[in-house]
């Protein structure tokens, strides 16, 4: 008889799905319908730095260059207050195989799968991570099936998205084409459930573990040039995964004093399952329409126990605009000689108006860069925001609106980014928290558990639990 | 090009499309402009049967050896997305942020 592929019915397989796809019984990290052991399902799970190290050498993932953006921090002093203007640094994620830091995530899940037997991987992603996945697919001899959501119902493509499944292609990827739609994961579970293949997420303890290095690198290579670890490491922030890697290697290395500041694209307003909305956002990734959501809720992803948790490790979250991130991509090129991004330039149009606020002797970096190419480049992408009906012009960013009007600046210091406060996502975390456990009484356990998930003190989240009229016994 | 109908033959790389979900039998929770369209799958491989026009239903065996059905829609399409034209807005900024840079540094 065949299977009932009705979405309502392969959602209901979901469990028995994942169990096989995974190989991680995620029961056993559970300690009450609230809490589970975080660190204990990391180092279980996972590997460790050493050995991830080893296993990204072999596919030359890794060891990528620090390069000093001396140029962008000229700009930035000759726009500041005497004695501010903080020195910015950039790792070249760009020099990985497939161009981009998420070959540090596909190369753990990868190697994991191929060591379990797995024939494939499959990965559900639109951006750089379904390339790294089919790269390292290709790397390690096994197949791989990309889903991506590409097009809205007229069948017009986001061009960013097209380049990246021609380069899912070019790693001899089978890639399938979506519309626009949540049911982005029903598909995925329908084609795990067909092939038997491991669920490449980008939310497993291997996604997040392989994320590590980079950290670790890039506060190895400070230090080396330096003499010290950075002042502040800026992050593209979008699933979580990069703030929670990142941090996670920064924390490993010592570097304890560093602070870790994520960035996303203020794409407010513009929702995320919207057919109609879909072709108004000029960037599909690195923007609020994940990072929020994620950040609140972690385990709204594609596995039982995301092991991407932001709030854990942010110390501050910034917003920026579709038109800074699109201005300062022309910065990189015309300053720096580095054509790069753009997507992948959201911590460095933070970054540039952060280091105004540092003193001079400060250390910025941004951990990475993006390759880029036809479709997924400044031109190309604001020539599709244009005939989608996006006004693109000079002006104030402030003066940005998400899907109506990308508003490049007229001079770098209108640069600037907006403090999204983390205390209240840290509330909305506790809300989601109790609400998908569905309790009113919570233990001193599920307290401390809550105080690490949002790097809160204990009357802070037990003020929110009272709020909520939950009660601790 | 002609508006000749365009047939496919058997190992031709080919373009399919197929509803995975009708409008109507999507995920609860999508805005209502999304419900009322279908969920559609685009994929590429190998043409299965000896020939086939577009718009026919068809199989292909996909480049990792899968086989998937769906309705002909192209043979062999080419790569669509390019670098778009020159952007106005941007083609000034290098220079003006050098000229800013010079300036700030002559002042000392």
């Amino acid at each position: 008889m065949a299977k009932d592929m009705s979405y309502a019915a392969v959602m209901a397989r979901k469990n028995e799905i994942m169990v096989r796809a995974l190989g991680i019984n995620y029961s056993e990290f559970e300690r009450s319908p609230l809490a589970f052991d975080y660190e204990g399902m990391m180092s279980k799970a996972a590997y460790s730095l050493d050995e991830i190290r080893r296993i990204q050498r072999e596919v030359n993932v890794g060891n990528t260059p620090l390069i000093e953006l001396k140029n962008i921090t000229r700009l930035v002093r000759a726009i500041s207050a005497p004695g501010k203007g903080a020195r910015i640094f950039i790792k070249d994620e760009a020099a990985n195989p497939s161009g981009s830091f998420k070959v540090r995530r596909a190369s753990v899940s990868v190697y994991h799968a191929k060591m379990h037997g797995y024939k494939g991987v499959i990965p559900a992603t639109s951006g750089n991570y379904g390339a790294a996945v089919a790269s390292q697919a290709a790397a390690r001899g096994l197949k791989c099936i990309v889903i991506q959501e590409v097009f809205d119902s007229r069948g017009v493509g986001q061009p960013e998205i097209l380049e990246k499944g021609r380069a899912c292609e070019a790693y001899g990827a089978e890639v399938v084409q979506l519309t626009v739609g949540p049911e982005l994961f029903y598909m995925t579970l329908r084609l795990l459930e067909e092939t038997g293949f491991f669920n490449a997420s980008l939310y497993t303890p291997f996604g997040i573990a392989g994320i590590e290095t980079l950290g670790y690198e890039l506060a190895e290579q400070v230090k080396e040039r330096e003499g010290r670890f950075p002042d502040v490491v800026v992050v593209t922030h979008a699933g979580g995964g990069n703030v929670t890697g990142t941090a996670r290697g920064l924390r490993k290395v010592g570097a304890t004093e560093t602070k870790v500041i994520g960035a996303s694209v203020d794409l407010s307003g513009l929702h995320m399952a919207s057919d109609i909305d879909f072709n108004r956002k000029s960037f599909t990734t690195g923007h609020t329409g994940f990072g929020v959501p994620f950040a609140t809720w972690p385990d709204r992803a594609d596995v039982p126990r995301n092991a991407a948790r932001p709030l854990r490790y942010l110390d501050r979250y910034v917003l920026t605009t579709q038109g800074e991130v699109f201005y300062t991509t022309e910065l990189l090129a015309t300053l720096e000689g580095l054509e790069r991004g753009p997507a992948g330039n959201t911590s460095l149009a933070a970054a540039i108006a952060i280091a105004r606020e540092l003193d001079k002797d400060q250390i910025v970096v941004v951990q990475e860069t993006e390759y880029t190419g036809a479709g997924k480049h400044p031109t190309a992408q604001l020539t599709f925001a244009r005939e989608n009906g996006v006004e693109i012009r000079r002006g104030d960013p402030r003066e940005n609106v998400p899907g109506k009007a990308i508003v490049i600046p007229e001079h770098p210091a209108q640069m600037h980014v907006t403090d999204f406060p983390l205390e209240k996502m840290r509330e909305s975390l506790i809300k989601n928290a109790i609400q998908h456990a569905g309790v009113t009484t919570v233990s001193a356990d599920d307290v401390r558990f809550l105080m690490d998930e949002t790097r809160a003190d204990e009357e802070f989240v037990r003020r929110k639990l009272a709020e909520l009229g939950v009660s601790v016994k | 090009m002609t508006a000749e109908i365009q047939i496919a033959k058997q190992g031709d790389y080919v373009q399919i499309m197929d509803v995975i979900l009708p409008a109507g039998g999507r995920a609860p929770s999508v805005p209502s402009e999304t419900a009322k369209v279908p969920y559609v799958l685009r994929q590429k491989g190998f043409l299965l049967n000896e020939q086939a026009r577009v718009g026919e239903r068809v199989r292909i065996r996909t480049v990792i050896g899968r086989e998937v059905e769906g309705e002909l829609v192209a043979i062999n399409p080419p790569y669509q997305h390019t670098f778009g034209r020159p952007v106005p807005e941007l083609l000034h900024v290098g220079e003006e942020a050098w000229r800013i840079i010079e300036e700030a540094e002559r002042r000392g």
